[in-house]
């Protein structure tokens, strides 16, 4: 038998062909959609993996230190270290911050996370594309090279250049800003340093103060002034746990002995993927059902028309003896064959624009293949419609007046 | 089956649309009788039942009396005779139209091939079937041409071929010259008559082309819903 929907679209071609255009551009936005979600969940999962860490210990009664401020002071993995089952703990500081390309005088800023890393310790980019790690005590740095800085170039964070002496990738936040590396003490500075005015200020605001300003304690004013300008606080201590140990059991010590919050790998990932990025997840997902609604409006209006414009032929082909399932299959195949032409070309299109999208857009076979599912059943609902109005075409009608 | 039965007998044929005093009687007392190899003419003014005994004939409308028999086989008493119309549309009857009506996405040969393909017959065997007719209509150098190609005549050619595609016992033309000037209308007259002597088939050409009425050896006038015969003057056709 022959295919009747086979033969209409090749004898409608261009018609067929510009229509899957249109909808398959519309399909590869919704699948560049569905990527920058997926996209989301790895750069949550490629933080957590890059960081080298078992077990992340933040401030008690937070979700930090990348889904609420945390703070602790930077002596604590001392004690950490004592504990049973603790192989490796270093502080760690993220800030998220406009970074100066170029130094003071040019360049653009670029957002990025300034991560603030002990060498050698967790935390630490796992590997480099170029360049070293830090080996100085101050003012170098290891950027991702979606921060667009080259090797040896000059940037400026805060009131301080960098020369950036590495480059590693796929060293991202979680909301998806290119890492920057600098050593512990300049993460800490970048984070909690005063400017040069407040520091002036408060200096006088002490030595005012009789309380603090004795006559009879030399060193007293010094002390204190040098407390306020320093700063010993981090965001996050990374845990590597030693062989044979539990994670959650460690993290149990800790929350019980150490008066701090200790979470998992796995509890850290539920932090990012269903707190951190679930109002953003909602947010594609009512885009991703918008879309799809249009999309098959978009297939049954065509489907539609196309079927209205075939009403006399129909209407002889029931009349010469075509089952009606025979018509019915044309319209569905055709509507199948419309989704198939703009699966296609949505699927080309996505994996052609999605490298230029400023943030990690990942497209997953799976979802391309749900993606294959959904606009093949969307086709075939939209193609009730008109098949709805095909099996209502009178075989009289071909006859006469 | 008896060879008085074949082609079409239409005996007290009756149709009424609608109910109570809405009521409209198209069809009153229809009787035909057309031999196998005959072409008759239907021949009535607009709103005569003309196209309503068509309809039953071609089985999309039901009647509402009478008995119909096409090619021998009984096909309407009081109630149809089978419950596979489209079968029965399909197998025992060929439709030629106003307009021919080519499925315009399938070429000329898959346009008649595609009747024997719905029976269930394989696509070579099909195929080969339309190529024949399309040699006996002389379109055959057209046979892979799409109908939008071809020229009024030939697309009407297609269409007889296509009617003629199963083989049926029975065409039903319904004004198949009207678009075509004199000469192609008694083409297409010759055609059905050659077509209608060579396969047996019973023809009823519905016409109100005074071109073409001259041609047939017997009319059937139908007026309010009623035929009479009457003898046409056979003229030869070119």
């Amino acid at each position: 038998m022959i295919s009747l929907a086979g033969r209409d679209i090749l004898h409608s071609w261009a018609r067929f062909a510009f229509t899957g255009i249109g909808l398959g551009l519309l399909i590869g936005v919704t699948l560049s959609m569905a990527g920058v979600y997926r996209g989301m969940v790895d750069d949550a999962k490629a933080l957590l993996d890059n960081s080298g860490a078992d077990l992340w210990v933040v401030q008690k009664d937070t979700l930090g230190p990348y889904a609420e401020p945390s703070s602790l002071r930077d002596d604590s993995y001392r004690a950490l270290l004592g504990l049973p089952g603790v192989a490796d703990a270093a502080n760690i500081t993220y800030l998220s911050m406009q970074v100066r390309q170029g130094g003071v005088e040019k360049g653009a800023d670029v957002r990025t996370m300034v991560v603030g890393i002990s060498p050698g310790q967790p935390g630490e980019p796992g590997y480099l594309i170029a360049g070293r790690q830090i080996t100085r005590g101050h003012y170098e740095a290891v950027a991702d090279v979606k921060t667009g800085f080259a090797l040896g170039e000059a940037i400026r964070i805060r009131r301080h250049d960098y020369t950036v002496v590495g480059l590693t990738r796929r060293m991202v936040s979680s909301g998806g800003d290119p890492m920057l590396f600098v050593s512990l003490k300049d993460g800490q500075d970048v984070q909690f340093l005063k400017d040069n005015e407040a520091i002036l200020n408060e200096r006088q605001r002490t030595a005012a103060n009789s309380a603090l300003n004795r006559p009879g304690v030399p060193g007293l004013l010094d002390a204190i002034q040098a407390s306020q300008t320093s700063n010993h606080n981090v965001n996050a201590v990374l845990v590597r746990i030693a062989q044979g140990h539990e994670p959650e059991a460690v993290a149990r010590e800790i929350r019980r002995w150490k008066h701090l919050q200790a979470y998992t790998r796995a509890q850290m990932e539920e932090i990012l993927v269903s707190k951190l990025i679930l109002t953003s997840a909602k947010q594609i997902g009512m885009f991703l059902v918008i879309l799809s609604i249009v999309s098959a409006a978009i297939v049954a209006f065509i489907i539609y028309t196309m079927t209205l414009g075939k009403i006399r032929e129909i209407a002889v082909l029931k009349l010469i003896g075509t089952r009606n399932r025979s018509i019915a299959g044309m319209i569905l195949q055709q509507a199948l064959g419309l989704g198939l032409i703009g699966f296609s070309v949505g699927k080309i299109a996505a994996t052609l624009w999605v490298p230029i999208f400023p943030k990690y857009v990942l497209l997953t076979p799976e979802d391309t293949l749900r993606g294959f599912v959904a606009v093949m059943l969307i086709c075939a609902l939209a193609s009730t419609l008109a098949i709805r109005a095909a099996l209502r075409v009178d075989p009289a009608t071909a006859i006469g007046g | 089956m008896n060879m008085a039965d074949d082609g079409i007998r239409i005996e007290g044929l009756r149709k009424r649309y609608g109910s109570g005093d809405t009521a409209v009687d198209a069809l009153k007392d229809v009787n035909m009788r057309v031999a196998p190899g005959e072409v008759v003419g239907l021949v009535g003014p607009s709103g005569s039942g003309k196209s309503t005994l068509l309809k039953c004939l071609g089985a999309v409308i039901e009647p509402s009396a009478g008995r119909m028999t096409l090619g021998g086989e009984t096909i309407y008493d009081g109630a149809w005779k089978t419950r596979d119309l489209r079968a029965l549309r399909r197998d025992r009857i060929g439709f030629v139209f106003q307009a021919p009506y080519l499925i315009p996405f399938l070429d000329v040969t898959d346009n008649v091939a595609l009747l024997p393909m719905l029976a269930g017959r394989p696509n070579a065997e099909s195929r080969k079937r339309a190529v024949e007719l399309l040699e006996a209509l002389d379109v055959a150098h057209r046979a892979r041409a799409q109908p939008s190609q071809l020229s009024g005549g030939e697309q009407q050619r297609v269409s007889i071929a296509r009617a003629l595609a199963n083989q049926p016992p029975v065409i039903l033309a319904d004004e198949p010259t009207a678009p075509l000037d004199s000469e192609r209308a008694l083409g297409v007259m010759r055609i059905l008559n050659q077509m209608a002597n060579q396969y047996r088939t019973a023809i009823i050409v519905v016409t109100h082309d005074e071109k073409i009425i001259p041609t047939f050896k017997r009319i059937y006038h139908i007026r309010d819903g009623r035929t009479y015969e009457e003898a046409g003057e056979g003229r030869a056709l070119p």
